[in-house]
């Protein structure tokens, strides 16, 4: 791939208008990035499109921008993931500012702030119909270890207010640390 | 220095939202709420609704939104830099040690050991959020049942016939203007 101006003139804008249009985050992000950068511009082949996907997934952070910074340095170096995390971050950027900017007068406005509390309790659901989803997937494992760990982790933080960055950091460790122990037993 | 305060917070969010979607809001929620107190429970909920509502990961659109509350652009500015900074050296790393070593063993399994955790986590962020669409005024106050209504009729639809949440949330706005008028 040349690295020239244009091509990173055209990965900005590509990204930029990506992240202006997808509307529901990373999982709605990644196949529109696989359609444009392997089928219409062919700056990537499919299986390495899988692999890109893969890292963005495993990476911590908002999937959407680490998937934008490994295309970005796949097709320009670090100036291209520079380029392309620029075009992913701008949009929501300006869209927050200008919103924050009339946050408080909208706030204010009785029909605003009707439409916002009864959308707080929609966003309620829409989080709660996510977490009935993610825990189903966990139960349906069978393994005794995910979901004792699902049940001790909200009590953790839920009930006893446990600090979530720790939770975090020794629930990683215990998924290395199984992994690493069945790993073994297998052979 | 609110600057550095906001960086420091936001590299922790971005550090430890593991996982994609939903994971950020309980990190946002506690360095945001519950360490710097930045925001309120009632403008954290209203960061996740315009979330939903507009393009973005949550955590840039959060670290947008605090940052601008504390401290104006360059808060919003500096905020968002926090937020990317841990994953762009992380994911360029893992890129490198994958494009050497073919493989990822480590950090997928540390991945999926953490699953359980976060969904527990983004449960705990979620009982906040309902209980301030449904006792807006705190635990003390009265009930919104109108919210209560809305909450279970939103999660009905969703579990049944999994629409659009964008949809979902429009109409929950357009009940609330419609109720505001018959009060």
């Amino acid at each position: 791939m040349e690295r020239n101006a244009r091509t990173y003139l055209k990965l900005f804008l590509t990204t930029l208008g990506i992240s202006a249009f997808t509307f529901g985050g990373g999982y709605v992000i990644i196949p529109l990035m696989r359609r444009t950068f392997v089928s219409r511009l062919r700056w990537i082949e499919e299986s390495e499109m899988l692999d890109l996907t893969a890292i963005a997934q495993s990476s911590p952070g908002p999937i959407a921008v680490n998937a934008a910074i490994l295309i970005g340095y796949r097709i320009g170096g670090i100036p291209g993931a520079i380029i392309s995390c620029l075009g992913a971050v701008i949009p929501p950027l300006v869209i927050i500012s200008v919103i924050s900017a009339f946050y408080k007068a909208f706030r204010s406005n009785r029909y605003v702030s009707a439409a916002m509390t009864a959308m707080s309790a929609g966003v309620a659901a829409v989080v709660v119909d996510a977490v009935i989803s993610m825990t189903r997937d966990i139960i349906r494992t069978r393994r005794i270890l995910p979901i004792a760990m699902l049940v001790a982790a909200f009590i953790l933080v839920a009930l006893l207010g446990v600090n979530i960055i720790a939770v975090i950091i020794i629930s990683g460790a215990i998924g290395y640390l199984s992994a690493t122990v069945s790993e073994r037993r297998r052979g | 220095m609110i600057y550095l305060e906001l960086l420091w917070a936001f590299i922790q969010i971005g550090l430890f939202s593991i996982g994609g979607g939903y994971a950020a809001m309980p990190l946002i929620q506690h360095q945001a709420i519950d360490v710097h107190g930045w925001l309120t429970m009632q403008s954290f909920a209203d960061i996740m609704t315009i979330s939903q509502m507009t393009p973005g990961p949550i955590a840039i659109n959060a670290a947008t939104f605090v940052g601008i509350q504390t401290a104006g652009i360059p808060g919003a500015l500096v905020a968002t830099f926090g937020c990317v900074l841990p994953s762009s050296i992380i994911v360029l790393s893992l890129a490198f040690i994958y494009y050497r070593f073919k493989g990822l063993k480590a950090m997928d399994s540390i991945l999926k050991g953490l699953r359980p955790a976060v969904v527990a986590m983004i449960a705990s962020a979620a009982l906040s959020l309902i209980a301030m669409a449904f006792w807006p005024e705190g635990m003390e106050g009265s009930t919104d049942w109108l919210n209560a209504a809305i909450f279970i009729l939103a999660l009905l639809i969703l579990r049944i016939w999994k629409p659009n949440p964008i949809i979902v949330m429009a109409a929950a706005g357009c009940i609330g203007i419609a109720a505001s008028f018959l009060v």
